[in-house]
């Protein structure tokens, strides 16, 4: 994906009409966002020595490579950790709030840790699981969610909704 | 000190020889520009250093008065060294080291740290996301993590699942710093006591973290004069010398969202630390007060932990029994800290430190004489070791 065509994935340079914030990917993190569009949850890996990196940048930190590749996941994780902001927050994060925000530890690359929302459907709102369902240690699954933007991002469902 | 020698050592060759602060409100009339001038001023006259012979300047990245207006208004002389220091309130005590540095190694004899800043009245940095997604934000504040204290929320919830910390582990904190600002006249909460009740009964502001369990929103400026150990003990009050400085950025870290380095508890405190007592004649049981950064109440048992007043996982347990009131196993920031005194984004830390050393705090520990002063945690951090 080119800089002019993430450029125009996120639409509003970050603010979607909803008044949500879309990511606005820089050229290390752009086929993540490329690869989500797809359905496809990947991250990051130095071509020369396999480890994963998290977020993306030019070069290994363990060999120094500037090659990598993007390694396709199983998109499953455990939640590690989680908040549940309160007002004051920007006006369309208020209007869900309080709403969570999970940290989820990737099955496949446990030290990979996305930060997320956990949601009822992949469409769901911020605030479609209840407080009281949401547990450290709880399995999830990644979901694709278009924002209106364009952009696709990933949310996480419950393994056992 | 001589200036030629190559290895100069850091280790109390520097001190403390004034303090200065303005006023601490939710709203001050005066200009971020004034306050610095102010406070810089104060600083100078209880030294007993004349404007004219500063020729070092420090400052936070953040500090929006530059050292070229400074040096103008307050009437510096030729200023030989001026650095400013990253990461919010990581460069706290970094401000002091670079002085100190500067000035044990001959490129500068009176060096002035200052901080600045009208966030009581002014726009908070989260409500200016937009210029902050490209990144690393655009992996967190899309998701509504916006604000720090959803970042340390995070942090705080997994320290609680991971160590069997409570709520009560951080009213304990939060306890501590409103009682000692009830014995600071120059507190923003001086005469507002607070209660378990209160706290536990507080409004949200990302749970697990309650109002209180957040800093304060103040305007107000602060700043201190630093000379050669030498020097100080020709000013006007007791020299608080530099005993050990230390900077923070450990392997792998990630500003405010360390969620991505093998273990996201062990915070910049940690890398500090083992710098910070490699070159101190002390250790942590020796440390009579201690200022430690408290943005947020968690950073408090972290921080413990990272300074090796006790074992991982510890620090919250740490905080029973009274253990950082006055008479305690370490009291803690004695004049009611980011929590209850002022957040400047923790220069108040470092004068409080030199107050105890002169033995004028509020909340005076008796008899001490060693304090550990640290800068933010969850960023790159700093942290300083004073000795009277
Ligand atoms: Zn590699």
């Amino acid at each position: 994906m080119t800089q002019t065509e993430t450029t125009t994935a996120a639409s509003g340079g970050g603010e979607r009409a909803d008044g949500l914030l879309a990511p606005v990917p820089d050229d290390d993190g752009a086929p993540f966002f490329a690869y989500a569009a797809r359905g496809e949850l990947r991250v990051q890996c130095c071509a020369g020595c396999g480890e994963p990196r998290f977020p993306p940048r030019p070069c290994c930190p363990h060999c120094q490579s500037f090659e990598s590749l993007w390694k396709k996941l199983s998109g499953r994780g455990r939640i590690w950790s989680y908040v549940l902001p309160h007002p004051p927050l920007l006006p369309a994060y208020a209007a869900q709030a309080p709403y969570n925000v999970v940290l989820v530890e990737l099955a496949d690359a446990p030290r990979i840790r996305l930060v997320g929302n956990l949601v009822a459907a992949a469409d769901a709102a911020l605030n479609s699981v209840p407080p009281e369902r949401i547990r450290i240690g709880a399995p999830v699954k990644a979901a694709f969610h278009e924002t209106d933007g364009g952009l696709t991002v990933v949310r996480w469902l419950l393994e056992r909704p | 000190m001589g200036a030629a020698r190559a290895t100069a050592t850091l280790k109390d060759a520097t001190a403390i020889a004034g303090i200065g602060q303005t006023p601490f409100a939710k709203r001050l009339p005066e200009s971020e520009k004034t306050l610095a001038c102010r406070a810089i001023l104060a600083a100078l006259d209880d030294a007993g250093i004349a404007p004219s012979e500063v020729d070092a300047f420090a400052s936070y990245t953040m500090e929006e008065t530059d050292e070229v207006e400074i040096a103008k208004a307050i009437g510096a002389g030729d200023v030989t060294f001026f650095g400013k220091v990253g990461y919010g309130g990581g460069g706290s005590c970094a401000t002091v080291a670079h002085l100190a540095a500067a000035i044990a190694t001959g490129q500068a004899s009176v060096g002035v740290a200052w901080r600045s800043r009208k966030r009581g009245s002014g726009p908070r940095p989260w409500t200016n996301t937009r210029v902050q997604l490209p990144t690393p934000a655009q992996w967190t504040r899309p998701y509504g993590l916006l604000r720090p204290a959803d970042e340390i929320g995070l942090l705080a919830r997994r320290y609680m699942h991971e160590y069997g910390a409570t709520r009560d582990h951080f009213f304990n904190v939060a306890l501590a710093c409103r009682n000692r600002a009830n014995q600071n006249p120059a507190a923003m909460m001086y005469d507002r006591p607070l209660t378990r009740e209160m706290y536990m009964t507080a409004r949200w502001i990302s749970e697990p973290l309650c109002l209180f369990d957040n800093c304060l929103e103040t305007d107000g400026a602060l700043a201190c004069v630093l000379v050669s150990a030498e020097r100080a003990r020709d000013c006007r009050h007791r020299p608080v010398y530099v005993h050990s400085a230390a900077q923070g950025l450990p392997a792998q870290h990630h500003g405010m969202v360390n969620y991505w380095n093998d273990d996201p508890l062990t915070g910049p405190s940690w890398t500090a630390a083992r710098r910070l007592w490699k070159t101190a004649d002390f250790g942590p049981q020796d440390v009579d007060v201690a200022q430690i950064y408290d943005a947020f109440t968690p950073l408090i048992p972290l921080s413990l932990e990272g300074y090796g007043f006790c074992a991982r996982g510890e620090g919250a347990a740490f905080t029973e029994g009274g253990a950082l009131e006055i008479g305690g196993r370490l009291p803690l920031n004695t004049g009611g800290g980011g929590l209850s005194e002022a957040y400047v984004h923790g220069f108040n830390l470092i004068t409080e430190g030199v107050r105890q050393l002169r033995g004028t705090g509020t909340a005076q520990v008796p008899g001490a004489t060693t304090c550990l002063v640290t800068a933010g945690e969850g960023v790159p951090t700093s942290a300083l070791l004073l000795r009277s």
